[in-house]
């Protein structure tokens, strides 16, 4: 058994599974530290202006809902123990948690995506809180609450835009998975999703406190 | 264990393994992407080129000779755009990196072959981009995109401009990711960190500087995007948002972007200069270790483009000792180079010749860079002609000669056929000469306070211009020349055989062109890099 | 060959975790800490990133090149907002010369109109110039 599926799984420019293992591993991290300094040009804009405006930075993050963004939290985290469940099944080949697994964090994946949607950002929308499509707030420091917002719909637009990314990823991954093409000799693919998935969960973990809690809700 | 390579159309290479276009645009091996962006990369030269000609034909006259002021704008920011982030940026990693990679670490192929596919084909999704800025009307902002001019003032095709460049970028990451994981993980047996040819190194220390660095642009230029689109107010100081924000994130990668250009130079330059003076390279690990420093400092001195923007005065002294000190390790490699040719065994084929100019030419371009480094003589300094003077020296005398000095090197591994040499010297000899009669008056009109990007100047101004005119006439023809007898020799060009220098390095192991599979065997090394006589 | 496989209950033991820091940072910013609120949330959310990237992504028992990656990312990240806020916070430290106070940045005013059309950038210093409203896209002519 090792042999002709191993051969099959392994690419031809390795030596070896597990060169071929480590190098995914590592070209994953890689790619991952070049999301870091993505999201970091946002978080270095969002930074300048928060401690610039800071009050208004503050009325800004108080039109937030925190209940809705602990939920989106709460999910993602489901979503990240489903996806190492998943990595795990592949890692010991059982194929329908695997696809369970899958399943579950796709689910959870789009239920952040819907939540954000309709619950939130079209909320924020109606409620004049759109820069630049409906912007219609006129209280005190309106401007830097215009700039908060702009920070608000762009890190979490962008955010949004990696969880569809990570979605569309894992149906592929699904598909495959159902095949039965993943096992203990062949699950990197797998993994560097895994990979993937959970460090959109981080950026998330970041963003809640600096958009939602911002000078506290006493 | 190679035989001499003397009929090239019996032995199977990469060239002749697949015949078709599919085979080509399908390809993932290494050496024929290499192939297709040095195509690619050309074309874009040629572009950037014709910009960069009616500019200086336009120059000869005070008041201008052919354009208006919003033309001539357009024609500088599209100069460089194509040539900053379609020429130079990839040349020599996506030419000549993925060609030697893997043939340098005894690998048969880089560790992710089809990203490596993928990122010439978002690099290409790019130039497309580009081009339909270039010929829907242009960009007129620099290749800087300086808000709020970009986001707010402008009613050229910024947008497609900016969303090219933001796409060419992800090319730039994959071409680094795939980079260092080779590096890291698919050297051959024997082949320790400090056995690696310089020219690895230097493209490690440039893979770094991509791979942290880009992101930063793209996010940047989508923000500008999204301003323009949106009409938010993100650099807009009517909003509360400030410009020079944007010139922070901007020269943030911009800054190590010029040293993503002159890196792998270097390290071309330290494999001529190894191989034409037959000898070792002074102080390997001080040249190594250098690339290194040199990617990791170029990320602390962002702030010396922006000493006038109204930046702190504070961080401006920091930025400007930080300037400073990324000039020492391009130094120690200067130094490093002399210490190697001397008492060298030294000859002067073509690849040698622009290793020498470059040697020349970086070092003029880097002292310059030290006048521009300070806080005090950059207030003067400052977008006048002595910056465009300083940077085309090291872009063009440094970055451009390695690239053409590596091209004439590996040409015979590339090709199989040898190109002849007289042309090749003479070209190199117009190119120096074209070269300097181009730039040196810049320096001294700069100096004397023309400013850059500006249409028109005062006619005092007119003979350096003219000079610096005569002078590109002169390098257009000079890069013309190898244009042509290195397409004349890819037919016409006596076969080259495995070695033809006598070089050393894993590369020259195999025949000219090379299988597909590049080594029969993986390869065992048991000697130190540049084993030369001694 | 498999990797490091972990046991189902320390992954639910993880997220167990990482539910509670949720509910604790959400409920720390009900409570009046003033300047600490945001450093609570902050630490508390390194802590979170800390658990998935150890754990979930098992850098734990990754070589010390992944762990390399990670930090030089952290790194330039620091280096990116670091010397960048030096500018911003290093920029009152020189005093303003004369008659110059006016162009000290501060906070604008608050816009009255939404859409399109914009006004030109506020001056304290100047009238602000009544129904002359000025487009996007459009060069501004010298006064």
């Amino acid at each position: 058994m090792a042999d002709s599926h191993a051969a099959s799984a392994l690419a031809h420019q390795f030596e070896d599974l597990e060169q071929q293992h480590e190098a995914a591993s590592l070209g994953m991290w890689i790619f991952l530290a070049t999301e870091v300094m993505f999201f970091g040009g946002l978080f270095a804009g969002y930074t300048i202006y928060r401690n610039l405006y800071l009050a208004g930075f503050t009325a800004g993050s108080h039109m937030l809902n925190v209940t809705i963004g602990a939920i989106n939290t709460a999910v993602l985290i489901c979503s990240s123990l489903t996806m190492a469940l998943a990595v795990r099944a592949a890692q010991i080949g059982k194929r329908y948690a695997l696809v369970a697994f899958l399943v579950m964090t796709i689910a959870l994946g789009l239920a952040f995506i819907i939540i954000k949607l309709t619950l939130e950002w079209r909320h924020d929308y109606l409620e004049g809180f759109a820069p630049g499509l409906n912007f219609t707030f006129m209280g005190p420091n309106a401007k830097a609450v215009e700039l908060f917002f702009c920070f608000y719909f762009l890190m979490t637009g962008v955010h949004a835009l990696h969880m569809v990314v990570g979605v569309g990823v894992l149906s592929v991954l699904l598909v495959q998975a159902w095949r039965g093409r993943f096992g203990p000799d062949r699950f990197n693919a797998v993994e560097t999703a895994g990979l993937y998935w959970h460090f959109v969960d981080i950026v998330w973990i970041f963003l809640f406190p600096l958009l939602y809690l911002i000078g506290g809700r006493y | 264990m190679a035989t001499a390579a003397s009929d090239l159309d019996t032995h199977v290479n990469y060239l002749n393994a697949n015949y078709g276009v599919k085979s080509w645009l399908l390809t993932t091996d290494h050496k024929r992407i290499a192939i297709l962006y040095l195509v690619s990369i050309t074309l874009f030269f040629l572009v950037g080129g014709i910009a960069a000609v009616l500019m200086r034909i336009h120059l000869i006259e005070p008041n201008g000779a052919i354009f208006e002021p919003g033309a001539y704008n357009k024609l500088f920011s599209m100069h460089g755009i194509l040539m900053v982030f379609f020429f130079l940026i990839p040349s020599i990693p996506a030419v000549l990196g993925n060609f030697l990679v893997p043939m340098m670490v005894g690998a048969r192929d880089l560790a992710f072959p089809k990203l490596n596919l993928l990122s010439w084909y978002v690099y290409m999704v790019g130039g497309v981009l580009t081009m339909y800025a270039v010929v829907g009307g242009g960009v007129d902002t620099g290749w800087t995109f300086y808000t709020p001019l970009s986001t707010t003032y402008v009613n050229t095709n910024v947008l497609s401009a900016a969303f090219g460049v933001f796409v060419a970028g992800f090319s730039s990451i994959l071409t680094g990711l795939n980079f260092v994981v080779t590096i890291h993980k698919m050297r051959a047996p024997g082949m320790t960190w400090f056995r690696l040819p310089l020219f690895l190194w230097a493209m490690y220390a440039t893979s770094l500087i991509q791979i942290l660095g880009t992101p930063v642009i793209a996010i940047t230029l989508a923000l500008v995007a999204v301003e323009r689109l949106f009409h938010v107010g993100i650099f807009d100081p009517a909003v509360g948002g400030d410009p020079i924000l944007f010139q922070h994130l901007f020269w943030f990668y911009s800054h190590p972007a010029v040293y993503i250009m002159i890196l792998p130079s270097m390290g071309v330059v330290s494999e001529l200069i190894a191989c034409f003076a037959r000898k070792r390279i002074f102080g390997y690990s001080f040249v190594a270790f250098s690339s290194v420093a040199i990617a990791v400092i170029s990320f602390l001195v962002w702030g010396h483009h922006m000493f006038v923007s109204g930046q702190s005065v504070y961080a401006g002294i920091i930025f400007s000792a930080l300037s400073f000190m990324v000039a020492i390790p391009s130094a120690i490699k200067v130094f490093n180079w002399t210490a190697t040719l001397y008492k060298g065994s030294i000859s002067y084929d073509a690849p040698m010749l622009y290793a020498l100019g470059f040697i020349g030419l970086f070092t003029m371009g880097g002292l310059t860079g030290l006048f521009l480094a300070t806080l005090a003589t950059d207030t003067h300094l400052h977008d006048t002609y002595f910056v465009v003077g300083h940077f085309h020296y090291i872009m063009v005398g440094g970055a451009m000669m390695g690239y053409l000095g590596g091209i004439h090197f590996w040409w015979p591994k590339i090709t199989g056929r040898l190109y002849p040499d007289g042309w090749a010297r003479l070209a190199a000899a117009i190119i120096f000469v074209g070269f300097n009669l181009t730039f040196f008056p810049q320096y001294m009109v700069g100096y004397l306070g023309m400013p850059r990007r500006y249409a028109i100047y005062p006619p005092e101004f007119q003979v350096l211009n003219v000079m610096s005119s005569a002078g590109a006439s002169i390098l257009a023809v000079g890069y013309a020349i190898p244009l042509v007898y290195l397409i004349w020799s890819m037919r016409y060009g006596p076969p080259a055989g495995p070695n033809p220098w006598g070089a050393k390095g894993l590369e020259w192991e195999t025949p000219s062109p090379p299988p597909t599979e590049n080594f029969e065997e993986t390869p065992v090394v048991t000697e130190e890099a540049y084993a030369y006589g001694k | 060959m498999q990797g490091h496989v972990v046991p189902k209950r320390f992954y639910f033991f993880i997220f167990g975790t990482l539910l509670a820091l949720t509910a604790l940072t959400t409920a720390m910013a009900y409570v009046d800490l003033g300047e600490w609120n945001t450093i609570v949330a902050l630490v508390i959310a390194c802590c979170k990133a800390t658990l998935v990237v150890l754990f979930f992504m098992h850098l734990r028992w990754s070589t010390g090149l992944m762990r390399t990656v990670l930090l030089s990312a952290l790194l330039w990240l620091a280096i990116l907002i670091g010397l960048t806020t030096t500018d911003f916070f290093s920029r009152n430290w020189t005093p303003v010369p004369e008659g110059w106070e006016s162009s000290l940045q501060r906070p604008p005013a608050p816009r009255s109109t939404v859409g399109a059309v914009r006004e030109p950038p506020l001056r304290p210093d100047r009238v602000a110039r009544g129904g002359d409203v000025e487009r996007a896209y459009e060069y501004h002519t010298v006064e």
